[in-house]
């Protein structure tokens, strides 16, 4: 599974961020930085993280 | 434990639809019915106080995606208005009743209503729908004169949406702004509201309204009277129970239910979002109830998973709350619970800057973190608060 985060949509909400650490981060000027990848063992908290996502810009893609 | 042949889902907004969609991907196969009391699919509510009343968002912006694989029978426009657990049906307002074998309470909040106060007068309103958002935008012009009732996120929310259309603005509130948000926060907000040149009167209180011709004078308790076209009473809100009354539910600011959202007493019937009160284990266990956004998705989840597994370990809710709120082109962030604390600390940026985290303490412990535009700051607070021991807090009293 893969994470792709739709740059324009997103508003730097940080839910992602605060749900999954291990593959959201915030970057020191404050950008999204993300591993794009998912391990298989946080493909669940990838998915929770889409689903808090306040405006809809995450999207796992199989 | 066997799971439910056929879904009910009283609630056609947020924490509902992520219930049913929980539901499908869990693996339930049987009939899945969603009442909705709007005539509208579920849509987004926090722009209904920002975007759209800005004219950044239209109608057609807020609905949420509905994929196909969902399988829902939607029935909309129609409120429940009373549960038979005997007969475990559901009834509406059209006289139908909906048998169910499981049953996601998920009817969220409504505006809570000033009880001395003629709601139904022309130019009072409310604001909880797309409707009523709609409705709130017309007035919203360089030519009116807005009074604000409240000083709540929705109050403060739409004051800046009225300035930034023109309008004169007028707050009421017998609290100070955002006060939800702790007392450093309702300052920083107050002095936006102040330079904003909003008018506004804290720690009064309506006693009577003068109408004049199409104008609305309302006399305060000091004596002031703030003349306005359109008045709007946001006050904060209350679960939607009333088609619980007499059903044998335990109802007491919401509906009651177990850590796993389960609701107390019968089978298979869960709540979620706004309407449920459930003791949160990261937080001594304490009866809550959060009415935001993300509480309604993760409630949602959390419901749904419960009543198709049951309540064990494994399908206890244990949320880190957040909530964030736009205005005066800043963000107001928290996670946890703030108001629990006894004590803050400004751990990062500064007041003055009006760029800040302040960490909430009860005796040593962290309870919450509360930013103005510095969300990277809350990282490792929301991080410390979900690695909290459950019960780590003790109970209260």
């Amino acid at each position: 599974v893969e994470i792709r985060v739709d740059v324009e949509i997103c508003d730097l909400h940080g839910q992602c961020v605060f749900t999954v650490p291990e593959l959201f981060r915030f970057d020191d000027s404050g950008e999204l930085e993300y591993q794009r990848r998912v391990p298989e063992d946080l493909e669940g908290k990838a998915r929770t993280a889409a689903t808090v996502c306040p405006t809809g810009a995450i999207e796992l893609v199989e | 434990m066997s799971q439910p042949r056929a879904v009910l889902v009283v609630g056609g907004s947020l924490a509902g639809l992520r219930a049913a969609e929980t539901l499908r991907r869990e693996g339930f196969d049987g009939r899945l019915t969603i009442l909705g009391a709007e005539p509208h699919h579920p849509y987004d509510r926090p722009p209904l106080s920002k975007d759209l009343l800005l004219g950044n968002m239209e109608a057609t912006d807020v609905g949420f995606p509905l994929r196909d694989e969902l399988e829902a029978d939607w029935l909309l426009g129609d409120p429940a208005t009373g549960l038979d657990l005997v007969a475990r049906t559901v009834r509406t307002r059209s006289g139908a009743d909906h048998r169910f074998d499981g049953l996601v309470i998920a009817t969220g909040s409504v505006p809570r209503r000033l009880p001395t106060f003629d709601h139904g007068r022309p130019g009072v309103l409310e604001l909880r729908t797309l409707d009523d958002a709609l409705e709130l935008r017309a007035t919203l012009t360089s030519r009116s004169r807005v009074a604000v009732i409240g000083c709540g996120f929705i109050g403060v929310e739409v004051a800046y949406a009225a300035r930034t259309a023109g309008a004169e603005v007028a707050i009421v509130s017998l609290d100070p702004p955002l006060i939800v948000a702790g007392g450093v926060v309702a300052a920083v907000c107050e002095e936006l509201l102040l330079e904003t040149g909003v008018d506004l009167h804290i720690a009064r209180h309506v006693v009577d309204v003068r109408e004049g011709a199409g104008t609305h004078g309302l006399v305060l308790d000091d004596g002031t009277i703030v003349e306005a076209d359109v008045i709007l009473v946001a006050i904060g809100a209350r679960p939607q129970t009333d088609w619980l009354e007499g059903s044998g539910l335990r109802l007491n600011d919401g509906v009651l239910c177990d850590a796993c959202c389960a609701v107390l007493g019968p089978e298979r019937v869960v709540a979620a979002g706004d309407v449920a009160r459930w003791p949160n284990p990261l937080f001594g266990g304490i009866p809550m109830r959060i009415e935001h956004w993300t509480n309604a998705v993760e409630q949602g989840i959390a419901a749904a998973r419960t009543l198709l597994h049951g309540s064990s370990q494994d399908t206890v809710y244990a949320p880190v709350p957040s909530f964030w709120s736009d205005h005066f082109g800043t963000r107001l962030q928290s996670v946890g619970l703030p108001l629990l604390g006894d004590r803050t600390e400004v751990v990062d940026g500064s007041l003055e800057e009006r760029r800040f985290v302040v960490a909430s303490y009860r005796g040593e412990e962290l309870v919450g973190a509360t930013t103005y535009g510095m969300v990277r700051g809350l990282v490792p607070f929301r991080a410390r608060l979900a690695r909290r021991e459950p019960d780590a807090v003790g109970r209260p009293g």
